[in-house]
Parts: structure tokens; C-alpha cells; sequence
């Protein structure tokens, strides 16, 4: 029983230990195995950008075309974003009521949204200067790197929405219950992998 | 963005001109006749079945039964139809290139062109469309069963993972209808398969269809490895898996790891044609190599993961039809999974010749030498199990002889072109052609039909006909042999693979040889498809409804035949390995359960539908440059997941006294059948329970 019930102690699924914690192992552990194939890829397209990095066939490289300040503040607003969805997997554990979960999700979902406005605002001037994809293989590395997973962000913004409502029309329900557990695993997932892209793009480009 | 990306109306850059039939029309030779032919064969098949559909009245049927379903024997079974339906094509098209390569002593009768889109979709289909669903379809089917399990872990995927791979598959059968295939091969290099050389919507085709159902498979490997590491029976230890599960999970884990390079590749190279990106490209810092590294990243650990549930059959099917318990289950166990470490570790034996300095080409042909060992352990193995058995020459087991004689050709010219300096001399060569379909055809074709064979009548309650089976079974023999023993000496007699003709008079003989052989394999597709005709027709001469027709060791053959749905009323508890052997010796087989429980069961739904249209809807907008389509269809796919999310009824109760009726009433009739001996496996007295056999069978 206590090993059972330290599976997903910040769930608090209901007095049975038992059945909804080893069905919600299954859904947790099969999002885990995702996120591997997930984290594949990534890796795939962090070697294609690092072996494309000479290949600026006399297009501009990194020091003419990062602006590491809004790097940092990206890295900031995302690393702020994780902490604030730490808030609500605690609201989740502590009983706080549906209305404090929402709340920090809210706080996610604008933090995140500030990320992809800025990076967004880069992309726009970076091809403003005539540095897109088409210029050459290293910028092509770059947009097929950087994007994604800002794809990914906007992905999980969608999923911070879908939950904000399901909340509201299921309440605190263990599907939902964890379907929070899994969104805050992508969020921290994508944070890791913006601490890569931020240390060998940006910091390892400028360095 | 290109300007040709730009380009049409509301149908894109799609016209009549797309349509064989106008092309036979305007320009009548025999390429073009045999296309158009092709395609409607394709038209008009897919009108046949569902006006036999309409005619029949079986929509519902096959809606509620079939389309919908979230049952992973349902499933399993769909991809396996699916799979011989591509298997049909493929077949057919290489029995053209053979004929093609028969008569091209300087000449024939195809286009070039035709010819290459025949290589191409002909190695596709082979690999993504027949021998991909073939395994995920034995595996769904009998997996499951083998753990004892009610279901995968997520059923739900498990049909959208079906809807995508079937996505991919109607993107090939559109392009025989619609427009032209790529020429680029089965791997579709690029820069070859660039806009810059290849504008037409050929290469497009490729890559949504790998793309699509690529995610398709990686789902699928997800489920199976979840499944096997968290839905085993109470008692069923890792150890005490069947061997088929554990080449399932082996299987599982190389589609999580290796179809993500994949996926990076293809994606790549419609980022190159669509939005003017440069990864693989000749100009602008483009470097194609990044492709032939990532492609066979998935190519490499992709052979393996086809071939290792082809080992976990031959497992199965040796060990039940000589009567005896596996031999070397642990070293089995422990080949598999140093096969699958390996695998990881050899792509690069795909392009020696393709700059690479002396040091690493070896290092990675070492490496291709040591895969070699645990296979052949594994050959050792299944020989042992065979050794002092009482061994039944039954379908399965033809398929399984000759795989062991003509593996062990194909595995050995494998190490020859593992060495470096010898794949120099025959790289590109027929020789390799030969060496792939040494392994592919014997190794996986063979395994999934003596699969086929072994666990039919556990899914639809009735025994194959044998003496169809073995004569398909030895024209697939013969029929490999000679179409392709051949091909070792023409291409080491330096016969380029993909040629569309040819002027040394010398090769010919060997390439008619070559063709008698096809004529061979067309016969052995036939000869399964009476097999299955006759075996339908005289089904009730052939009913197995006890369940075990083969006198089984695994807990598969502990249900009926076919199972419930819900696979076991009362799931079995585990305390050996050859669980359902060890039950029957022991007189524990068939014993009526104290108390029934509920049973909750996934409910139907049409989410795995509507993303097989949505998806195949993408692909082909996508390929056609139809904007409108692609951007609703791409909306489409979040928001039918979304809302499934939002559906709170998604499972429903089976109420034990229903489950307990239904037991009972198969466990009355298990006990008013006469148990058989072996002697009367292939006569209408197998009813499916089988009278205990000889000492020593059971460990």
C-alpha cells in the first residue's frame, strides 16, 4: 500500500490508493515513453545545428543576428513560467480549490505567451534583414531547430487552455487531475529544452 | 516560399493531366497503358468493395464492428488486411520489373520513368505498407493475448496509430489515380529528390506518406511497450513472457527510438521543397549527407525491428509444432536485446562508399560482423528446439524450414558486404538487391504467413486449409529462390540494381531465370488467396472453437476461438513460463472460476476514422498544393483530439453475470469435445482441445 501510494503523491485521487493510481501510472509512464521519442527528435535536430554551423554560405552567422538580452529575457519568462506551474501542481496537492489552480495557469499561459512574442519579434527581424531559412543550410538549422519548439510552447499553451475550461466543466476530477500532471511535465520538458537551445545557440553562437 | 508553391486555384496545381487515363490517351505505349491499367485496377477495386459493402447491407456491421472498434484483435487483424492487400500490389510490381529486366537486353517495354516509380513505390510499399503493418498487426493481435491482458494500454491510439499507417497507404494508392509517384527510390535521396530536379508532386507523395504513417508507428510503439511493461497478468514475470513478447518489446522500443530520425528526415526535405529551406540541398550550405546519416539512423535499427517479431513466431512455432518447450529461452532473450543495442550501431554500413575515411567504414563493418552472432545463436536455438521433437511438417512449419536454410544464405552474404573492401566492389549491385531479399523475404514474409497460418484460426475459430497452405508455402520457397539466388551472381557480375536495361548478353539468362521465379511468386500470392477462399468455404468442417488447435504453450490458446472481447473472463494467474502447457499437464486447464468480476471495457468511438480522413485529407491537399484543404484538415486534427478530451462516457461495464454465462457456456462445450491426439491435427475431429501429449514436453 505505501508503495502505491507514493506513485503520485501530489495527485490526491481519492481514499482508494489502489485501481486510479495504477491505471494513472500506465497513462503517466506511457507519457514518459512520449517524451523520449519527443526528446529524439529534439536531439536529432540539435546535431543537424550543430554540424550546419559553418554552413553560412557568406550569409550571417550568429553574432550578426542574436540579440542575446532578448534571448535572456525569453529564458527568463519561460524559467518563470515552469516555477509558476509549480504553483499549480501545489495548489493541485494542497487542496487549494480550483480557482488557485486556474489562476497560476492563467500566470503560465501570459508568461509563456510573453516568450513567444519576443521570440517571435526576433524571427520577424532577423528575416527582416534577410536572414531566413532560404539564405542558407545554417539558418535552415536554425528554423528547423528554434521553432520547433516554439511549436511546442504554443502547443502546451493550447493544452493550459483546454484545461483551464475542463476544470471549470469537470472540476478536479482525477482525468483531469492527471491531465495537470502531464501538461506541467511537457511545460518543464520544453523548459529543458529551451536551457539547450539558450546554451549551445544563443550562448555557444555569441561565444 | 517558391512561386511554384504558390501556384493554382482552388484544386492547387491539380488537373486532368494528373490522370493516367488522359495521359493513355494522349500518348498510348505500353507504360502508359500498364499505369493506367494499374490504377484501375485500383478504381475499380475500391467501387467492388464498397458495392459489396452496399449490397450486403454490412455498413453497420462494419462500422460498429470493424471502423469503429477500440479491440486490439480487431485492430491487429485490420492492419494485417490492409498489409495483404499492399502486399498484392508490391508483389505485382516487382513481377513487372523482373519482366522488364527480363526483356531489357537492350530495351524492354517500360519507360524509364515508369521504372523508377516502380522501384520506388514497389520498396515503399514493401517495407512501410506490408512488412509495418504485418508486424503491428500480429503484434496487436497476439500479444495481448500472450500477457494476459484484456487490451493494449491505450486503445484508443492504437486505432488512431491504425488510421494513420492506412493514411499512408491510400496516399500510395492515390498516386497510381492521381499524378505520378517519386522516381527517388524507396529512400528518396535527395538532392535528387529536390524542387530544384524534382518539382512534381512524386516526392511529395513520399514524404507525407512516411511522414504520416511513420507517426503512426511511433505511437504504436509506445502502446506495445507500455502495454508489456504494465497490463502482464498477475504472476507473469518479465522471465515468463512468451519470446514473441519479448521481440515485441524489443520491436516497441527501436520504433520509439528509431522512427523519430525518420520523421526529422522526411519533415527536412518538405521544409526543402515546401519553404525554400537548405538542410540537403547542392547550393547554399546544403549538405545531403545529413540526410543519408539520419535516414539510415531509421533504416538500420528499421530492419531489425522487422525482423525480430519474424524470430519471436519462428519461436512460438518451432517450440509448439515439435512438441517441446523452447530451448535457450535466456540466450534468446539475451540475443534479442543485443540485437537491438546493435542495431543502433551499423547504420552506417548503408553508404561506405560515400566518403567516409577507411577507420570509421571499418569500425562500423566490425560492428555489422557482430550483430551476426546472437542471430546466429539464435539459428542454434531454434535447431535445439527442433532436435528429438516430435516435429508436425504443418504450414508454419515449412515457412519456418525454409527460413532457417535460406536466412542463413542471406545473413552470410550480409557479413560478406559488411566487409568494407567487398561492399566496394558490389555496392549498388544486384548482389545487394539478392542480399536484402534474402533477409526480407525468408526472415519477415516468411514469419508473418507462418504466423498467419498458426494464429487463424485463434482469431476467426477456424483452421487454414494445410494442403493450400503448403503449396503456397513451398511455391514462396521455390518462388524466392529463384527470383533471387540468381541476382548474387549477376550483380557479382556487375549488374547495376535499378537498371532499366542492359547490353551484355550475359546477364540475361539469369534475369529469365529470375522471372520464371516471379512467375512462382504471383503463383504463391495466389495460392494464398485460395487458401483462404477454400478455408472460408469449408469453415465449418475446420471450427476450433476450444480454442486450442495446436496443443498451444502460451496463454493465447487458454480463450476460445475466437476470444471475447474482453479476452479472458477472469484474467489467468501466471506461475511458469509456457503457462497454458504446464496448466494442461497439470490437469488445471479449463477449470471453472469461483466468481466472475465486471470487466470495463473501452467503448467505440470514431476518432481513429476521423483522423485517417483528416490526415489522408493533409497529405494529399499538401501534395497538391490545395491550401484551403490543408490548413482545415490541419485544424481538424487538434480539435477532434480535443474534443474526444472532453468526452467523460468513454468506457462502458460487461456485468459479470454476462461474462460468467458466456464463459460457462464455452467451458460446457470445451468439456463435450473429445480431446485429440497430434495425429488428428488436420482433420474435422480438431475441435481445438488437445489430449496431453508426451513427458518432458513441459518444463
Amino acid at each position: 500500500m505505501i508503495r502505491q501510494t507514493m506513485r503520485h503523491p501530489g495527485l490526491n485521487l481519492g481514499r482508494d490508493h489502489g485501481q486510479a493510481h495504477d491505471h494513472v501510472e500506465t497513462i503517466v509512464f506511457g507519457f514518459w515513453v512520449f517524451m523520449m521519442s519527443d526528446l529524439i527528435i529534439f536531439g536529432l535536430m540539435f546535431a543537424t545545428y550543430a554540424t550546419m554551423q559553418g554552413s553560412t554560405a557568406g550569409g550571417p552567422g550568429p553574432v550578426e543576428l542574436f540579440d542575446i538580452k532578448s534571448a535572456f529575457f525569453q529564458t527568463m519568462l519561460l524559467l518563470v513560467s515552469s516555477l509558476t506551474f509549480g504553483g499549480a501542481s501545489l495548489a493541485m496537492r494542497h487542496h487549494m480549490g480550483a480557482g488557485r489552480i486556474t489562476l497560476w495557469l492563467v500566470v503560465t499561459f501570459a508568461l509563456g505567451g510573453g516568450f513567444l512574442a519576443l521570440e517571435l519579434r526576433d524571427f520577424a527581424a532577423m528575416i527582416g534583414q534577410g536572414a531566413g531559412p532560404w539564405r542558407s543550410g545554417y539558418l535552415s538549422a536554425f528554423f528547423g531547430l528554434v521553432p520547433l519548439h516554439g511549436l511546442h510552447v504554443s502547443a502546451g499553451m493550447i493544452w493550459i487552455v483546454v484545461m483551464i475550461v475542463q476544470i471549470r466543466v469537470f472540476g478536479l476530477v482525477p482525468a483531469v487531475k492527471t491531465r495537470l500532471l502531464r501538461l506541467a511535465l511537457f511545460w518543464h520538458f520544453l523548459d529543458l529544452i529551451w536551457i539547450g537551445i539558450f546554451s549551445v545557440v544563443y550562448l555557444g553562437g555569441l561565444a | 516560399m517558391n512561386g511554384q508553391t504558390q501556384a493554382g486555384g482552388i484544386l492547387g496545381r491539380l488537373d486532368l493531366q494528373a490522370l493516367p487515363f488522359t495521359q493513355a490517351i494522349a500518348h498510348p505505349g505500353a507504360s502508359e497503358l500498364i499505369a493506367s491499367g494499374a490504377a484501375a485496377i485500383v478504381v475499380l477495386g475500391a467501387i467492388a468493395t464498397l458495392a459489396a459493402i452496399t449490397r450486403f447491407g454490412l455498413w453497420g456491421a462494419f462500422w460498429r464492428g470493424w471502423l469503429t472498434s477500440t479491440d486490439h484483435k480487431r485492430i491487429g487483424i485490420m492492419y494485417i488486411v490492409l498489409a495483404l492487400v499492399m502486399l498484392a500490389r508490391g508483389v505485382l510490381e516487382g513481377a513487372v520489373m523482373r519482366a522488364q529486366q527480363a526483356f531489357g537486353l537492350g530495351g524492354g517495354f517500360l519507360s524509364s520513368d515508369h521504372f523508377s516509380q516502380l522501384f520506388s513505390t514497389h520498396g515503399t510499399i514493401m517495407i512501410f505498407f506490408v512488412a509495418m503493418p504485418l508486424i503491428a498487426g500480429v503484434i496487436n493481435y497476439v500479444m495481448p493475448l500472450q500477457i494476459g491482458a484484456r487490451d493494449v494500454s491505450f486503445p484508443v491510439m492504437n486505432q488512431i496509430s491504425l488510421g494513420l499507417t492506412a493514411t499512408g497507404a491510400a496516399l500510395l494508392m492515390a498516386s497510381l489515380v492521381v499524378g505520378k509517384f517519386s522516381t527517388g527510390g524507396w529512400t528518396a535521396y535527395p538532392p535528387y529528390t529536390e524542387a530544384a530536379f524534382n518539382p512534381g508532386p512524386g516526392p511529395d507523395y513520399w514524404i507525407w506518406a512516411i511522414v504520416i504513417a511513420g507517426v503512426g508507428s511511433t505511437l504504436s510503439g509506445i502502446n506495445f511497450a507500455v502495454t508489456i511493461y504494465k497490463e502482464r497478468a498477475p504472476g507473469m514475470t518479465m522471465f515468463r513472457m512468451p519470446l514473441f513478447c519479448w521481440t515485441a518489446l524489443c520491436t516497441a522500443i527501436l520504433l520509439i527510438f528509431a522512427l523519430p530520425p525518420l520523421t526529422v528526415a522526411s519533415l527536412m526535405l518538405a521544409l526543402d521543397r515546401y519553404l525554400d529551406f537548405h538542410f540537403f540541398t547542392n547550393d547554399l550550405g546544403g549538405n545531403m549527407m545529413n540526410y543519408v546519416n539520419l535516414f539510415w539512423l531509421f533504416g538500420h535499427p528499421e530492419v531489425y525491428l522487422l525482423i525480430l517479431p519474424a524470430f519471436g513466431v519462428y519461436s512460438e512455432v518451432i517450440a509448439t509444432f515439435s512438441g517441446k518447450t523452447l530451448y535457450g529461452y535466456t540466450s534468446l532473450v539475451v540475443a534479442t536485446m543485443a540485437i537491438s543495442v546493435l542495431s543502433f550501431s551499423v547504420w552506417l554500413h548503408h553508404f561506405f562508399t560515400m566518403g567516409q575515411g577507411a577507420n570509421v567504414n571499418i569500425a562500423f563493418g566490425i560492428a555489422t560482423m557482430l550483430i551476426g552472432v546472437p542471430t546466429g545463436v539464435k539459428i542454434y536455438d531454434w535447431m535445439a528446439t527442433m532436435f528429438r521433437g516430435r516435429i508436425r511438417m504443418t504450414t508454419p512449419m515449412v515457412f519456418s524450414s525454409g527460413f532457417l536454410i535460406l536466412f542463413v544464405i542471406g545473413g552470410l552474404s550480409g557479413i560478406i558486404l559488411a566487409n568494407p573492401t567487398i561492399d566496394f566492389q558490389v555496392h549498388n549491385s544486384l548482389f545487394l538487391v539478392a542480399h536484402f531479399h534474402n533477409v526480407l523475404i525468408p526472415g519477415v514474409l516468411f514469419g508473418m504467413l507462418a504466423g498467419y497460418n498458426y494464429w487463424f484460426p485463434k482469431a476467426f475459430g477456424f483452421r487454414l486449409n494445410e494442403r493450400w497452405g503448403r503449396i503456397s508455402a513451398l511455391l514462396w520457397i521455390f518462388g524466392f529462390s529463384f527470383t533471387f539466388l540468381p541476382l548474387y551472381f549477376v550483380g557479382l557480375m556487375g549488374m547495376p540494381r535499378r537498371t532499366l536495361s542492359y547490353s551484355e548478353p550475359l546477364f540475361q539468362p539469369y534475369m529469365q531465370v529470375a522471372l520464371f521465379g516471379a512467375f512462382l511468386l504471383v503463383a504463391a500470392l495466389a495460392a494464398l488467396g485460395v487458401q483462404l477462399w477454400l478455408s472460408i468455404r469449408q469453415r465449418d468442417q475446420r471450427r476450433v472453437f476450444a480454442g486450442d488447435p495446436w496443443n498451444g504453450r502460451t496463454l493465447e490458446w487458454a480463450t476460445a476461438a475466437p476470444p471475447p472481447e474482453y479476452n479472458f473472463a477472469v484474467l489467468p494467474v501466471v506461475a511458469h513460463r509456457d503457462a497454458f502447457a504446464v496448466a494442461k499437464e497439470n490437469g488445471r486447464a479449463y477449470l471453472v472460476p469461483e466468481r466472475y468480476e465486471d470487466i470495463t471495457m473501452p467503448r467505440n468511438t470514431s476518432l481513429g476514422v476521423v483522423m485517417m480522413l483528416a490526415s489522408t485529407a493533409l497529405g494529399f491537399a499538401l501534395v497538391w498544393y490545395i491550401w484551403w484543404l490543408a490548413a482545415l484538415a490541419a485544424i481538424a486534427i487538434p480539435v477532434a483530439l480535443i474534443a474526444r478530451s472532453f468526452d467523460p462516457d468513454t468506457h462502458r461495464t460487461i456485468p459479470a453475470a454476462e461474462i460468467a454465462r458466456e464463459n460457462r457456456a464455452w467451458l460446457d462445450a470445451v468439456a463435450n469435445t473429445k480431446a485429440i491426439t497430434r495425429g488428428d491435427e488436420d482433420t474435422a475431429r480438431n475441435t481445438g482441445r488437445a489430449a496431453p501429449e508426451w513427458e518432458g514436453a513441459t518444463p
